[in-house]
């Protein structure tokens, strides 16, 4: 017993933290990529330029972001129980976590490939690259250090939305410190929930930035 | 080799218009070494983007070997890229991939076999005589090694023309010169057309053959380098000419001769391989028995010979000015009259 709560019951919840975490940020890269790529590619002087798809992704992607977390849960419900087949737990969660985090990371990502000199892509042109190869062997390289950086802020966020995942049961730290610390007036469990997620965001951080070197 | 025939290109964005090209007509031979000089703004960046279509004109055709560009599909466009070698002023290599990546690239991209482009990778190198820096990242070098990287990315597939977009602007004048050296080997051993633009006269003067001179995108001159330095005939030119060969005479001097009362006859002689052993000056003043005095001398290299400039002042009779013109022309030394 730790705080008036069995051990298992914490790891338990860290486990939940990591789950979600680590699933939906596999996931919302995933979704992000693409995103991120198109508007780079589409935007007005991209390699591509497509007014149309631009606008298109562009205005999708704000639109998601403008919904807050808690609301877009209950919003995507339907699509919730479609996907994953209940509405409830850890890996329901990971619908409107991903949905979450997906077009958050598309931006950060466009916003570290539009950090890449535009002479780089005019040599890749130079070469006669195509429209893939100079993504992938010019941009995506020369943006990696930025990538990395805005995965890990993307991570961080999500790390935060995790907590609120306890809205559909998804369980996880975040919820422990919700259902026992500040439902049972339990402060030092609170207090000790608080430490472990500052300890988990350091070490997102720190990886991160050593990584993106 | 490239031909430009009328070509135009206007930008235009909300607020204003520029034109950044008028009406440019120039042709590129095999194996020039053809310079286009031009104040920021002048057009020549679009210019040299257009050879390899980076940038496309509004009216006027491209033809490079023959073939139109604006013709090309996308796909011939692409192959036809990797044709035109292209180096920057910024030398715009991949910050995250070590030299011998750097050079490799339009190797990979076009599938070479690893061991075959290793080969050429090392050849390169030692083309560029960066033999050591293989596994060096592009921010360990200097800028001048730089751009030797650049250079060998851009010679990797053997294409026969080289674009130089200001290579050598963020140099300092004696890396400058051994990029400089290294162009003119490239053009030389390697029998490869340049394209270069510049805003530094003295780039020109040592390596071009040809000039071309643009102003707020219209060509104002253009020609072979020792006619061009020799004689021209824009300010914008003169300007230019004189970072290198300095022919303008000193206010007291011109105060001199323009006070002067008897006959006399100011020009601007040049001196090349082709008359230059010859006493030409005391022989002159023998035959016609003018005097000469010698204003203003200048001797440079250009095209690879020995250029000289003297501005003379030619005074005796009227018959004896006479004479002594006649006497250039029949051996053969470029004149130019001077104005005051």
């Amino acid at each position: 017993m730790i705080f008036g709560i069995s051990a298992s019951k914490i790891y338990l919840s860290i486990g939940q933290t990591f789950y979600m975490v680590v699933l939906s940020l596999i996931f919302g890269l995933l979704i992000a990529f693409p995103l991120a790529i198109t508007l780079f590619i589409t935007r007005g002087g991209g390699i591509k330029q497509n007014r149309i798809v631009y606008t298109i992704t562009s205005t999708i992607i704000n639109i998601i972001r403008s919904v807050p977390f808690i609301i877009l849960i209950v919003y995507i419900m339907p699509l919730t129980k479609a996907i994953v087949g209940t509405r409830v737990g850890s890996t329901a969660a990971l619908v409107p976590l991903t949905t979450f985090i997906a077009p958050y990371l598309a931006r950060l990502i466009e916003n570290a490939l539009l950090d890449v000199d535009n002479g780089i892509i005019e040599a890749a042109q130079s070469m006669g690259a195509t429209t893939l190869q100079t993504i992938f062997k010019f941009v995506l390289p020369e943006s990696r250090g930025g990538i990395i950086l805005g995965i890990t802020t993307g991570t961080v966020g999500l790390l935060g939305a995790t907590a609120m995942a306890g809205a559909v049961g998804g369980g996880g730290v975040g919820d422990l410190a919700l259902t026992y610390g500040y439902q049972r007036f339990n402060t030092p469990l609170m207090t000790s929930t608080v430490i472990i997620l500052i300890i988990i965001v350091q070490a997102i951080q720190a990886i991160g930035s050593r990584a993106a070197k | 080799m490239i031909t430009f025939e009328n070509i135009s290109k206007t930008f235009r964005t909300k607020t204003s218009t520029v034109e950044a090209l008028q009406d440019i007509t120039l042709k590129i031979e095999k194996g020039d070494i053809f310079g286009v000089i031009g104040f920021s703004g002048a057009g020549k960046s679009t210019l040299v983007r257009m050879v390899n279509a980076l940038e496309k004109s509004d009216s006027g055709t491209v033809i490079v070997n023959g073939k139109d560009i604006s013709q090309l599909q996308r796909r011939e466009l692409r192959s036809f890229r990797k044709n035109i070698g292209m180096i920057f002023q910024h030398f715009n290599l991949l910050e995250s991939k070590t030299v011998f990546q750097n050079i490799a690239i339009p190797m990979q991209l076009e599938h070479w076999p690893k061991d075959k482009i290793k080969t050429r990778v090392q050849e390169l190198l030692k083309f560029v005589e960066l033999e050591d820096k293989e596994t060096a990242l592009p921010k360990q070098l200097s800028g001048g090694q730089k751009q030797r990287v650049g250079i060998a990315r851009a010679l990797a597939l053997n294409p026969e023309i080289l674009l130089c977009d200001e290579a050598t602007s963020a140099l300092d004048p004696r890396t400058t010169d051994s990029i400089l050296e290294l162009l003119k080997k490239i053009n030389k051993d390697l029998d490869i057309t340049i394209l270069m633009i510049t805003h530094q006269m003295n780039v020109i003067a040592q390596v071009c053959n040809k000039v071309a001179v643009l102003e707020k995108g219209r060509l104002v001159e253009s020609g072979s380098v020792i006619e061009v330095f020799g004689n021209p005939q824009q300010e914008t030119s003169k300007g230019f000419i004189r970072t290198v060969i300095n022919d303008k005479l000193p206010e007291t001097v011109k105060e001199y001769l323009r006070n002067y009362k008897e006959p006399q006859k100011i020009l601007r002689l040049r001196f090349d391989g082709k008359n230059a052993d010859e006493p030409i000056m005391s022989l002159a003043i023998k035959e016609t028995g003018v005097n000469i005095s010698i204003l203003y001398g200048t001797v440079t290299e250009l095209e690879e010979t020995v250029v000289g400039f003297q501005t003379v002042q030619i005074t005796g009779s009227q018959a004896q000015l006479d004479a002594a013109v006649k006497f250039f022309e029949e051996h053969k030394v470029p004149k130019y009259e001077v104005t005051l």
